[in-house]
């Protein structure tokens, strides 16, 4: 396995195209967290064209739903959620200058095309490793949707927060090409 | 006849929430160790070590092992000679999830299914009843997260469709799971009765601990050829591709209508959370 890219946010075109399924990532900076509800509420207002709570320039969204910040920490257990319930809303968003998603699990065909139309990437982080992931975040506050509670949007300071990247602009999908090289036999 | 105050509930699934949620029990942690020696993907060990980190970070911390801590669902067996008093059985079970999952900091991820409103405390929880002989009560507490329950399913086959049709239909149903819930999955089968019941036998199968098989030993030798099938799919930890896709197969059984064939199958992640109490 190759050694870990350390990564910057906001993302540049320049640096998403050294990105390969499969790379190692640790991201560092800001991310913003988003989820079912949020991201209805932001294609709302890009339909409307309305202004965005933040703005989307080079940004990275988490599919993350926090558990509660408990005394003395910035966040609670923070893991990925599935990213196919987002699949209908991200094309809008990396239309609009969005770079870079972290969540769990495949992506749509649309969602593929997007990242590679738009120049995106798409990271896994592992489901599940809540408390690891909470870890990484330095820092948290609420930005938008505070109602929301765990589906708001919150402005996360994250170090080394370990991904792996999903989908890269070249239209390689890690799902399709990890069952490829590890079958053995199909579903009967 | 033995008398039960309901309060003595609420105290034990307040504190089996908080416990389920933070602390992995030993034999899911033994089970991802053997995952981890099995499994042959870079990627895929790197997950499961990232899954190993994860829970001993929990349990330094007290931060939940995943955020999504889960509807809460409780089987309770209840002994035929037990007379509880002092209040209502299922308002003292949400009562002590209401507080295991505020004072947990846990959260709360239940709406109402047509306006999504919140409800703000995680109830109502799922209960399950069972009257039994004796004197006791036990009690379970298994936070579901949705990543898994939304990928479970349900069917009637034809009798004829047989064990094949069955094999085919827990196949189809992982492969649509092992892309989108966080594997290594457990895989619960609940087969025959009505599709109720074997709704309820896919999900009472993964209150078995993993490693141990059926105890009869025709299905114990299905759950281990079902498990080699799943396996042999290739998607692996997460999905990523992997020889683990699944760390174990549990099937339970029941005797259904002549003309029917009901087959139910509970997807369940690795972060399998149980834990039980008597009382």
């Amino acid at each position: 396995m190759s050694e870990a890219k350390y990564l910057q946010t906001p993302l540049t075109e320049e640096i998403i195209a050294e990105l390969k399924v499969g790379d190692r990532v640790l991201l560092n900076g800001v991310v913003y967290t988003a989820r079912d509800a949020a991201h209805k509420r932001l294609v709302a207002l890009l339909k409307e064209g309305k202004e965005l709570p933040f703005d989307l320039k080079g940004q990275v969204v988490y599919y993350v739903g926090p558990a509660p910040a408990p005394p003395g920490r910035p966040i609670g257990a923070a893991g990925p959620t599935t990213s196919s319930r987002m699949d209908v809303y991200t094309p809008l968003l990396l239309e609009h200058g969005l770079k870079g998603m972290i969540g769990k699990g495949k992506r749509s065909q649309a969602v593929l095309e997007a990242i590679q139309k738009y120049k995106g990437i798409y990271f896994v982080a592992t489901g599940g490793a809540g408390a690891l992931l909470a870890q990484c975040v330095q820092e948290a506050e609420v930005v938008a949707y505070p109602e929301l509670e765990a589906e708001a949007i919150y402005r996360l300071v994250v170090k080394n927060l370990p991904l792996f990247v999903g989908n890269d602009i070249y239209g390689n999908d890690i799902y399709e090409q990890g069952k490829k090289e590890y079958q053995i036999a199909p579903c009967p | 006849m033995r008398e039960i105050k309901v309060e003595r509930l609420t105290e034990v699934v307040k504190r089996l929430c908080q416990e389920a949620c933070v602390y992995l029990n030993e034999d899911v942690e033994a089970a991802l160790e053997r995952a981890y020696m099995v499994e042959q993907s870079p990627l895929g060990r790197e997950i499961i070590k990232q899954l190993l980190q994860n829970k001993d970070i929990a349990k330094e911390t007290g931060l939940p092992i995943c955020q999504d801590t889960g509807i809460t669902i409780v089987f309770l067996k209840v002994g035929q000679e037990v007379h509880f008093i002092g209040g209502s059985i299922e308002e003292a079970i949400n009562e002590g999830v209401r507080q295991g999952y505020k004072e947990g900091y846990l959260r709360k991820s239940v709406c109402h299914p047509l306006t999504r409103e919140n409800t703000k405390d995680n109830t109502p929880a799922i209960i399950h009843y069972e009257i039994v002989p004796g004197d006791k009560v036990e009690i379970i507490v298994m936070p579901k997260g949705a990543g898994s329950e939304n990928k479970s399913t349900a069917t009637v086959l034809t009798p004829a469709a047989g064990l094949e049709g069955i094999e085919r239909f827990v196949c189809k149903t992982v492969e649509e799971a092992a892309v989108n819930t966080c594997g290594p999955l457990i895989v619960g089968v609940g087969i025959g009765g009505t599709i109720d019941k074997a709704a309820l036998l896919a999900k009472k199968a993964l209150l078995r601990p993993l490693g141990k098989w059926h105890d009869n030993n025709r299905l114990a030798a299905l759950e281990m050829k079902w498990l080699k099938v799943l396996n042999d799919l290739g998607y692996g930890p997460l999905g990523l591709g992997g020889r683990v896709t699944c760390l174990d197969v549990h099937i339970e059984v029941f005797p259904c209508h002549i003309a029917s064939l009901p087959v139910a199958v509970n997807v369940q992640c690795h972060a399998h959370r149980v834990k039980k109490a008597c009382l």
